[in-house]
């Protein structure tokens, strides 16, 4: 791995922003006492917060990755997706009384199912003819799917039943769901065996050389059309995922997952779409920003800081943060 | 021969006749039939995070309107109850008004939970002169909008005076001597900015920060750690129902143990369910409770709801009581109006509210609710505070 000094600088980013924040700023929070103030647990806190969101960022990026490298194509309605995934644990898990693990797997297979949906009906109709229509055919799908949900789950808000989300527990003096030390596990977890996947074995190289040359892939033997489909099904499944994680620290309601989509869709063209470690880099690097800048800033400027930053880092990389340059061969 | 032709004759006679009366009846006739319905709107949330709210609104605006068309309706008019979904977004309930006002042509205006949705129709309620009368966003500003002719009313709280309220509970309860904010990050929680750092300059108190957030937020650990490190020792809390659970969880997970002071955003959905075992701890303001003993009006209001509802058997399906509640003054006091005003038109409307002297209401007996410098029925004396008890809203005896 050519580019693991790189990607160990990046994992330092967080703790380098602090760093020069401390250094820039002094770091006591503006109109606070100064005879009570302490940076220390401001900043542990903001870092746990925003490593626990920052991988579900990633989680979902991962998502518009997966396609993407396969197909060149992502899937606008996974917001949605994320959605999908906490309604219908919840509709297993409380409505049906379904034991917990059941009622995950149970959602995850339904995320699945709904991911082949989306590339028959909504992307491979409009690349077999060559239009990018596809674009909005997702988002158009993701609304749809939200409403429809809010017609048949129910419009008010539903509390997800907890999963190691019930008592903290005292990290560096600051209180801890261990739901939360989960989710940056799994994120890294299925960030790295989806790079593994994809680059090392057998069937992932399969899927890579889809994107190349489909016809000289298919001509090699690859079934192209199952290798699309796996991915945008390995997508929503992402994203359903990321939405069960969240529940028990959320509530799941139909609008739930938007947000989450459009902060996703920025990590993954930060990271690089084209980079598993890249996203899911760009993923806890964005959310532990966002949740400094609020620790330490005030929420008032966190979108506004954010977004600048996004387009800043976009400038300067507009390949992302560990995305190659796309060559086109002529 | 000749009688055939007579009877001919007397046939077209007749027919030109019946066909003359025919005509003659037509213009009253079809008006007439029109006119048997009054039309009223309602512009609320009735999908998304606050939908149970709007229903709440329908239900008590309905069981007001079946008691007055139970009693002949209104100028003789039945009235009939128009309902818009605005989402909670301005945009939508700015146009579902205008929609109301000009196709529809109703004679007034009812709003919903939402301040930003009801800041964006005061304009238009204003201008094209319908009475707007709002049933629960307390934005200060809604009522007290500047506009030299107001045709905004309201039966609900007003942030101005609740954040009056709030700061005297937590000074009072809970001894605070210099409280935090933790606001939504729209217009009504600048609406309560604004009322709670006068509230705390009139009391001449210091506050530890003010934090906003933001209404899909997860995480408000960030934001309530800003306030803590900043020594508050109580919270005033402004959010609606999904978001204030949020800081709940929030506030558990720092194992962080602080008076909450809040508006009453809790109150319009499952508070209990989705902010845990931590929501009674949440005191919040209310005009209305269906718990305790009732007035007579309150039994019979009670009564109807269930006979109406067949989903609502206890005390915990009437939340949110103050929607129920201030929905069905608002109705009543409305219907007086046009009544006293002897016409739908909004300008003979407007002062029909002006002319209202008593109203004996459920929430309290009106005693001259609006006049030309206050359009607000109601006002501190008539807030409670209350909190969560499994699913219901229960009063705080003190």
């Amino acid at each position: 791995m050519g580019s693991s000094w790189l990607q160990t600088c990046y994992c330092l980013l967080p703790t380098a922003y602090c760093q020069f924040l401390i250094a820039a700023y002094g770091v006591r929070p503006a109109g606070s006492d100064p005879t009570h103030g302490s940076p220390a647990i401001l900043i542990t806190s903001a870092l746990i917060s925003g490593l626990c969101l920052g991988s579900m960022y990633g989680l979902i990026a991962l998502g518009f990755h997966v396609t993407y490298v396969v197909s060149n194509t992502v899937n606008f309605a996974q917001g949605s997706s994320v959605m999908l995934g906490a309604v219908l644990g919840y509709t297993f898990a409380v409505r049906l009384g379904l034991p917990l693990p059941l009622a995950l797997l149970a959602a995850l297979m339904l995320c699945a199912a709904f991911g082949l949906l989306v590339e028959r009906t909504l992307v491979r109709p409009f690349v077999a003819r060559g239009s990018n229509a596809w674009l909005m055919a997702t988002v158009a799908g993701g609304i749809v799917l939200d409403n429809a949900v809010l017609f048949l789950f129910g419009k008010e808000p539903r509390s997800f039943p907890a999963m190691l989300s019930s008592t903290p527990i005292n990290i560096f003096g600051t209180g801890v769901f261990p739901l939360q030390l989960v989710i940056p596990v799994v994120g890294l977890g299925v960030a790295a065996a989806l790079a593994l996947l994809l680059r090392r074995t057998r069937h992932g190289k399969a899927l890579l050389a889809v994107v190349q040359n489909p016809d000289a892939a298919r001509l090699m033997g690859i079934n192209v059309r199952a290798a699309i489909a796996a991915a945008f099904a390995a997508s929503t499944a992402l994203a359903g995922l990321a939405g069960l994680l969240i529940a028990p620290l959320f509530s799941v309601h139909s609008d739930m997952g938007t947000l989450f989509g459009i902060k996703a869709f920025a990590v993954a063209i930060l990271g690089g779409i084209g980079s598993a470690p890249g996203v899911m880099l760009a993923g806890l690097l964005y959310g532990v920003s966002e949740a400094m800048i609020t620790a330490l800033f005030g929420s008032s400027h966190t979108q506004i800081a954010m977004f600048t930053a996004v387009i800043a880092a976009l400038a300067l990389m507009p390949q992302g943060l560990l995305g190659r340059t796309a060559i086109k061969k002529v | 021969m000749p009688a055939r032709l007579l009877t001919a004759r007397l046939s077209r006679r007749s027919l030109a006749a019946a066909a003359g009366a025919l005509l003659l009846a037509l213009p009253d006739a079809g008006p007439a039939a029109a006119q048997e319905k009054l039309k009223l709107g309602l512009v609320a949330a009735m999908s998304g995070q606050s939908a149970k709210s709007g229903e709440a609104i329908v239900r008590g605006l309905t069981i007001a309107a079946d008691e007055i068309n139970a009693r002949g309706g209104v100028l003789g008019k039945q009235i009939e109850l128009l309902v818009r979904d605005d989402e909670s977004n301005p945009a939508k309930g700015a146009i579902a008004a205008r929609e109301l006002v000009q196709r529809e042509k109703v004679a007034a205006l009812f709003g919903g939970l939402d301040t930003p949705v009801s800041i964006a129709i005061v304009p238009f309620a204003n201008s094209s002169k319908v009475p707007f009368m709002g049933v629960w966003a307390a934005g200060t500003p809604i009522t007290r909008n500047g506009a030299a002719e107001n045709y905004v009313f309201r039966v609900s709280a007003v942030d101005e005076l609740v954040d009056i309220a709030l700061v005297d509970r937590a000074v009072t309860k809970h001894g605070a001597k210099k409280p935090g904010m933790i606001l939504i990050n729209n217009s009504w929680g600048e609406s309560n900015e604004k009322g709670l750092k006068a509230a705390l300059e009139a009391k001449k108190m210091a506050y530890a920060g003010i934090e906003k957030f933001e209404t899909n937020d997860v995480d408000v650990v960030p934001q309530l750690t800003r306030l803590k490190e900043a020594g508050a020792d109580a919270l005033f809390l402004v959010a609606n129902v999904a978001p204030s659970s949020q800081v709940v969880k929030s506030l558990d997970r720092m194992g962080w143990d602080v008076p909450i002071v809040s508006h009453w955003g809790p109150a319009g959905g499952r508070f209990s369910e989705l902010a845990g075992p931590s929501a009674a701890k949440v005191h919040f303001i209310q005009t209305y409770s269906f718990s305790g003993k009732l007035s007579p009006k309150g039994e019979a209001v009670l009564a109807a709801l269930k006979k109406k509802y067949p989903e609502i058997k206890t005390l915990a399906d009437v939340t949110p009581a103050v929607g129920i509640a201030n929905a069905y003054d608002a109705m009543h006091l409305t219907a007086l109006a046009i009544a006293k005003a002897g016409s739908v038109e909004g300008p003979k409307v407007r002062q029909g509210f002006y002319a209202i002297d008593t109203y004996e209401g459920l929430i309290k007996t009106y005693k001259q609710p609006f006049t030309a410098a206050n359009h607000d029925a109601l006002g501190s004396p008539d807030y409670l505070f209350t909190r969560f008890v499994e699913g219901e809203i229960v009063p705080l005896t003190q």
